[in-house]
């Protein structure tokens, strides 16, 4: 294959006329994050190893005391869940995509059937008094699609708001988004729902998920779902890392002066204890660069 | 890894979804899709220079010393991506007037903004490098030999801790008015947040002009890519970062250094920015130097596209 080589120039060209945004709002940040911490649920799951119910629960306890507002903590909800109900679940949650043929292949229904299956969901939940979570996958693409649009992102968080979810999680399913897409497929989804009511679930597949959630928070998007130690793999792509790390993003909250309620070092711990309980290495920055000095 | 999911079999390669999300094709410049234009137009620099340090600061900073050969081959698949500026050289010792007789087209001189640092890296007040940089400066100038500027610790220091941004801009002046193109501003212990850098930035574009500026950010505590983020955002085109993110952090044993070429080429092209680099050949000349020095690749695009 031929290499191109272009002279390209050194200097901008027309910077001033490119420069929309102003630097004050660079760096506007909302005040409060709210992380939701997905490890002991979503991060688990997708771990080659298996641990114990002692070990789970171990975990749970130590990232509680980290000061996490919310930790997921139960497998997915099967059609049968009333008996998981009754056994004290405090939450539902339900799947959506963004994708036809992610639905099929996950879920082996169209969007539009999963939808109707999450609002009966929804309706007995609201009956029984409790709160509905909506996920959508691929946001920012797809493993068999490809490109997703914006426009579709922000038609099944739409539908998912009005049957009742007080929140809807956007994920970068495979880790494929960049900030430009991220802040395109927010423009759209926010013309449609509060972003009060918008998290993001970022997959750190291709290194930047931490980039992308640093979007969705100047676009004024308030919850980020993460994963302890970054726990769990990506199904799509063998070998590759998943979730964003919480310790790794806790650290940036802090340095940005946005208020979590985490405390950082006990949050270190809790990600030591589960690697060494999942006898793997853990993939957040910080945690590798404290805990060896 | 355990059992793949046999319906990601039929999932797109890594390389459609790579041209997918890329917008790659066979232009290096790339076509322009109408999604990237509004992401164009949203205050980011259109072209953005990538200075390769993987030569020189990444192999300085491995464990292992890499033979001659290699590092050349390393070197010519890297001239065959695109990079328009990849570092090669070791320090230039006092003596340097021989490596340029040797050839060398451009020098650099390293400034700290920490006066720690300064001793013990260098052995030398702020001030006292200072004055050493001038005399090599005006020499190479004198040989039409460039020079480019770096600024230790920009966004903090491992013996100081905090560093004003004041202190930064101080020092990046005074290189910057000694001749040097360009200032590259270093977070060289990554302890740096997108505040923090932002802050830094306005203080040393009220002095320096942004067109001489760069920034070499240090993934230490995962932070370089929304770092460098915020750069652009502030109106920064030139960011320093090495193939297969080579060279740990001599001061947090077993962190990561610096940032991954492949990488920021990632998050560049899904920007819509122009770079004139081939991310394909980039992922090529990293899995040569990594299987060559025996250590798995810190490029999570890497990692994501090669087979484990």
């Amino acid at each position: 294959m031929a290499t191109m080589r272009k002279v390209l120039p050194r200097r901008l060209v027309g910077l001033a006329s490119l420069r929309a945004v102003s630097t004050s709002s660079v760096g506007t940040f909302p005040k409060r994050v709210k992380i939701v911490e997905v490890g002991a649920r979503d991060g688990l799951q997708n771990e080659k190893n298996i641990v114990s119910t002692s070990t789970k629960i171990k975990l749970i306890d130590m990232l509680s005391e980290a000061g996490l507002p919310v930790i997921e903590a139960t497998s997915f909800v099967s059609p049968k869940w009333v008996p998981q109900v009754a056994a004290g679940a405090k939450e539902v949650t339900v799947f959506g995509a963004a994708s036809e043929l992610f639905t099929k292949k996950n879920t082996n229904c169209s969007i539009d059937e999963s939808l109707q299956r999450s609002d009966e969901i929804l309706r007995a939940a609201r009956a029984a008094g409790i709160p509905v979570r909506g996920y959508v996958s691929c946001v920012l693409g797809c493993p068999y699609e490809g490109k997703i649009s914006p426009a579709k992102v922000a038609e099944v968080t739409k539908k998912m708001y009005s049957m009742g979810c007080y929140e809807i999680s956007l994920g970068d399913t495979i880790g494929v988004g960049t900030p430009g897409i991220m802040k395109d497929m927010l423009s759209a989804v926010m013309h449609e729902v509060p972003v009060a009511a918008l998290a993001v679930h970022c997959h750190d597949t291709y290194g930047q998920a931490l980039a992308n959630t640093l979007m969705a928070l100047q676009m004024g998007v308030s919850v980020v779902d993460s994963s302890v130690a970054g726990l769990g793999g990506c199904p799509y792509a063998q070998g590759a890392s998943g979730n964003l790390a919480t310790e790794d993003l806790v650290y940036m909250l802090s340095g940005l002066g946005i208020h979590t309620g985490v405390n950082l070092q006990k949050l270190l711990e809790a990600g030591t204890f589960i690697c060494q309980a999942l006898n793997r290495k853990t993939s957040s920055k910080v945690a590798q660069a404290t805990c060896k000095l | 890894m355990g059992n793949v999911p046999s319906a990601v079999k039929h999932c797109l390669s890594y390389q459609q979804l790579l041209r997918e999300h890329l917008w790659i094709g066979d232009s290096v410049a790339g076509a322009l899709d109408p999604a990237q234009e509004t992401s164009q137009l949203s205050g980011f620099p259109e072209y953005v220079k990538i200075v390769e340090v993987g030569p020189r600061d990444g192999l300085q900073n491995e464990k292992v010393i890499v033979p001659t050969d290699i590092k050349i081959e390393f070197i010519n698949q890297l001239s065959q991506t695109g990079l328009s500026v990849i570092e090669v050289t070791s320090f230039v010792s006092s003596r340097w007037v021989p490596q340029v007789a040797a050839g060398a087209t451009e020098i650099s001189v390293f400034g700290a903004a920490s006066e720690s640092f300064s001793k013990k890296n260098i052995n030398c007040s702020i001030e006292e490098s200072m004055e050493k940089f001038e005399e090599v400066v005006k020499s190479a100038r004198h040989m039409n030999i460039p020079a480019r500027g770096y600024v230790s610790c920009a966004l903090g220091c491992p013996y100081e801790g905090n560093i004003t941004p004041q202190k930064v801009t101080e020092v990046s002046k005074r290189l910057y008015g000694m001749g040097c193109y360009e200032i590259s501003l270093g977070d060289t212990i990554g302890v740096g947040t997108p505040g923090s850098m932002k802050r830094m930035l306005e203080s040393v574009m009220k002095e320096i002009p942004p067109s001489a500026l760069a920034v070499h950010c240090h993934d230490t505590y995962g932070q370089a890519l929304a770092n460098i983020l915020m750069a652009l955002q502030m109106g920064i085109n030139v960011v320093d970062s090495a193939v297969s993110g080579l060279g740990g952090c001599p001061y947090a044993k077993g962190a990561s250094g610096n940032v991954a070429t492949e990488d920021l080429i990632y998050m560049l092209n899904g920007l819509g920015l122009n770079t004139g680099v081939n991310l394909y050949k980039v992922m090529e000349a990293g899995d040569f130097i990594c299987k060559a020095v025996n250590k798995t690749t810190n490029s999570k695009v890497a990692q994501a596209s090669f087979n484990a």
